[in-house]
């Protein structure tokens, strides 16, 4: 059987999915930040 | 705190890495499967993440409903989103391991479809969260993580109520595990929990600064237009965007 690729598929589609999602945090907590300063300066 | 993440950072991804190399490497290689199996390092933690976290959204669900606790709250939002997070990689990761296994991608049997009702349930959570901007969303957003929290012993016990193709549980159940795989599969539990406990934590601050800089809206809202405005009646305690 021909399954180590599946393997590294499995393991990747992983740490894809881990890493959109850290991505994901990483710009709302930067639009957080902008947003911040915008109302800093009102 | 502040000096405490970036330790439990390195400790998690120095673990997450020996965690990787003890189930590509170390464990054993199972006689009929071969080296897909191996994919059971990644697809069972997960999912025992996912009920974990899960469990943790129940509880701080029902702490909000008792006590109307925002910080309660804000727990159960982060639990929710984290969990649909390690529940999605349990059902791309599955299908993964069944195509070379069984000869299919996907079949409607009871284990696989009740974690994919219980997904459905905790993103449509995640969605009323996001879409409504209802004073009450916190509340029926509580009710609702009680009934996903329900499908949680269903999808475990599955395997022992109802003729299922899937594997018979490795832990309680009438499955027997290698002992050298199920020490591989304990360190990738420990490693994945270590990481979500993290990311949970980053969340969680992330969300505290999302109400705050609601409220903040809120009150300018107020200030700016001159007593009592229309903006002025928006919910502060409005989920996260």
């Amino acid at each position: 059987m021909n399954s180590i690729k599946y393997l590294y598929a499995a393991y990747a589609a992983t740490w894809i999915i881990h890493v959109f999602y850290l991505t994901t945090l990483v710009r709302r907590y930067s639009r957080l930040r902008q947003q911040l300063r915008e109302l800093g300066k009102k | 705190m502040k000096r405490l993440f970036p330790i439990l950072s390195v400790i998690t991804a120095a673990l997450l890495a020996y965690a990787l190399y003890e189930a590509m490497v170390v464990a054993p290689t199972e006689r009929t499967m071969g080296d897909v199996q191996r994919i059971f390092y990644y697809h069972v933690p997960s999912a025992w993440t996912a009920f974990l976290l899960f469990m943790v959204n129940l509880v701080a669900s029902v702490v909000y409903l008792i006590r109307r606790n925002p910080k309660a709250d804000a727990l159960a939002v982060v639990c929710a989103e984290v969990g649909v997070v390690f529940c999605t990689i349990v059902l791309v990761t599955g299908p993964i391991w069944a195509r070379p296994v069984w000869g299919i991608w996907w079949t409607w049997d009871v284990r696989l479809t009740t974690t994919l009702v219980l997904w459905l349930i905790y993103v449509s959570y995640l969605v009323l969260r996001r879409f409504s901007d209802s004073a009450q969303t916190p509340v029926l957003a509580a009710v609702l993580a009680i009934f996903g929290a329900l499908d949680v012993p269903l999808v475990y016990f599955s395997i022992w109520f109802f003729r299922t193709q899937h594997p018979q549980p490795v832990i309680g159940g009438g499955g027997s595990l290698d002992p050298g795989m199920g020490r591989v599969l304990l360190i990738n539990w420990l490693a994945f929990c270590c990481f979500a406990f993290l990311v949970c934590w980053s969340r969680y601050r992330l969300e505290m600064l999302q109400r705050e800089v609601e409220e903040a809206h809120a009150m300018e809202s107020l200030v700016g237009a001159d007593g009592v405005s229309a903006k002025a009646s928006l919910p502060l305690n409005r989920s996260p965007r």
